[in-house]
């Protein structure tokens, strides 16, 4: 259900996909500018380049997770409503990773086009590890988003708290997304991906087992 | 034989840091009964029903609905509550039948689409359906709020400021829907700075003056001037 709301506002008022694909579009203008055409610094930065993107617009969209809750109280409408919270955790991280990705799915295009990228024989390996990285991004997003939607410095905040519990994610995936953008086999990076795996995995048991009490405040 | 006490709160307190905002209270209301809070802003009419709806825990004393304590027992309290504070709990950008659709979902209720209609029928609301709730007045948001109740009927219902923003048939529409639900047997709190048609409902008045209850007296043969003096004078004296 949680989803299935999200999704649909977002359908009609298109604030948040709006506003993510402008500023999308004005980070890989500010990229272009300050690389140049400079292909071999160009192939060194692209991987945090692409993730820096990817967690920039993240924060952005991440951050306005609970907004729409703040309005008309829907917060405790959510907290009253009988039954398993976690489901509302799952619920609006489906969401977020459903918008993030698609988000992601353009920057990347827009990367390709932009930095004239050939990703046709990875584009396979490069997505497993963008959706792996990616969940662990929108699970601990998708929480600390719960626990600074009622704290008045929440947009300095979110950030603050989430940036250095990603650090083991970002250094996977940014390492996992070089090699593969030089085209290496995933096996050469299977360390990478196991431990992305293995974040996934613990940041959405851990969203999953506190949200209700995150929620309660 | 006297009806089942549904709301009950003893030597209840709130502090927040070194305000102490409760500090006392104890009310009982029964099966098919409605109080009316009323006290001057800051008195703790809104702090009173947060806790009696499980979104702020007391300091000290208890507060119980039919018999489950609001601090113990939030899951088994949140079942038996109907909640309509200054947010009406409505999405802008859903329509009238998608919020119903949502809330009836988050409470684990698959409800046909006729179930839907006739909860909106209930309020008066089924012509606006389809209707994004971002052009709703007040008086429409409150009674799509209202029209949850039909889905997950509560046992009580804690009002704060019910009629804030609602003309005057808004008000009269207000009155019928608590007056059948009071028939039903369920019980209601409502806080109010209201002294007309609003108290009209009630059969109790409740005076909240320095943390605690100054006057609880039956609301029968009370005219809007008894109930605004006996109001000057317990709050004056009280706070």
């Amino acid at each position: 259900m949680v989803v299935w709301k999200d999704l649909l506002v977002e359908r009609r008022s298109k604030e948040t996909l709006n506003a993510l694909f402008f500023f999308s579009l004005l980070l890989l203008f500010v990229f272009q500018f300050t690389l140049g055409p400079d292909r071999e610094r160009l192939a060194a930065v692209l991987p945090g380049l692409l993730w820096l993107g990817f967690i920039l617009s993240g924060l952005l969209g991440l951050g306005r997770t609970f907004q729409v809750e703040r309005e008309n109280d829907c917060w405790e409408g959510l907290l009253l409503a009988p039954g398993d919270k976690s489901a509302i955790f799952v619920g609006k991280l489906a969401g977020n990773l459903v918008l993030m990705l698609v988000v992601e799915a353009v920057l990347v295009a827009m990367f390709v086009v932009f930095f004239n990228v050939d990703v046709g024989g990875t584009w396979a390996a490069l997505a497993l590890v963008i959706v792996l990285g990616t969940v662990g991004f929108a699970a601990v997003g998708t929480l600390f988003a719960a626990m600074t939607a009622q704290v008045r410095a929440r947009e300095l905040l979110f950030p603050v708290l989430l940036l250095p519990v990603q650090v083991p994610v970002l250094l996977a995936t940014v390492k996992a997304t070089e090699a593969v953008l030089l085209g290496e086999p995933l096996g050469a990076v299977a360390n990478w991906l196991q431990l992305l795996g293995a974040a996934d995995l613990i940041y959405v048991v851990v969203g999953v087992l506190t949200f209700e009490f995150v929620l309660e405040g | 034989m006297a009806s089942e006490i549904l709301v009950r709160i003893s030597g209840l307190r709130k502090t927040f840091g070194a305000h102490r905002v409760l500090d006392g209270v104890t009310l009982d209301v029964r099966a098919g009964e409605a109080v009316a809070l009323l006290g001057a802003n800051g008195a703790g009419k809104t702090t009173l029903l947060k806790i009696l709806a499980t979104l702020v825990r007391p300091t000290r004393g208890a507060a119980a609905i039919a018999g489950h304590d609001c601090a113990r027992q939030p899951e088994a309290v949140r079942r038996l509550i109907g909640l309509v504070a200054h947010g009406a709990h409505v999405y802008e950008d859903l329509t009238a039948r998608e919020n119903l659709r949502f809330w009836a979902g988050l409470a684990g209720l698959r409800v046909a689409a006729d179930g839907l209609t006739a909860a909106l029928a209930d309020v008066e609301l089924e012509r606006y359906a389809d209707v994004r709730v971002r052009t709703f007045s007040a008086g429409m948001r409150r009674r799509l709020s209202l029209a949850r109740f039909a889905l997950t009927p509560p046992r009580v219902l804690l009002l704060d400021e019910p009629s804030a923003g609602l003309d005057q048939r808004g008000k009269k529409w207000l009155e019928e829907y608590l007056q059948a639900f009071k028939t039903r047997g369920g019980a209601i709190v409502m806080a109010t700075h209201s002294f007309g048609r609003e108290l009209g409902i009630a059969d109790r008045i409740a005076i909240l003056a320095a943390g605690a209850i100054a006057l609880d007296t039956p609301r029968a043969g009370l005219g809007a001037d008894d109930v605004q003096r006996l109001y000057a004078l317990h709050t004056e004296n009280g706070s």
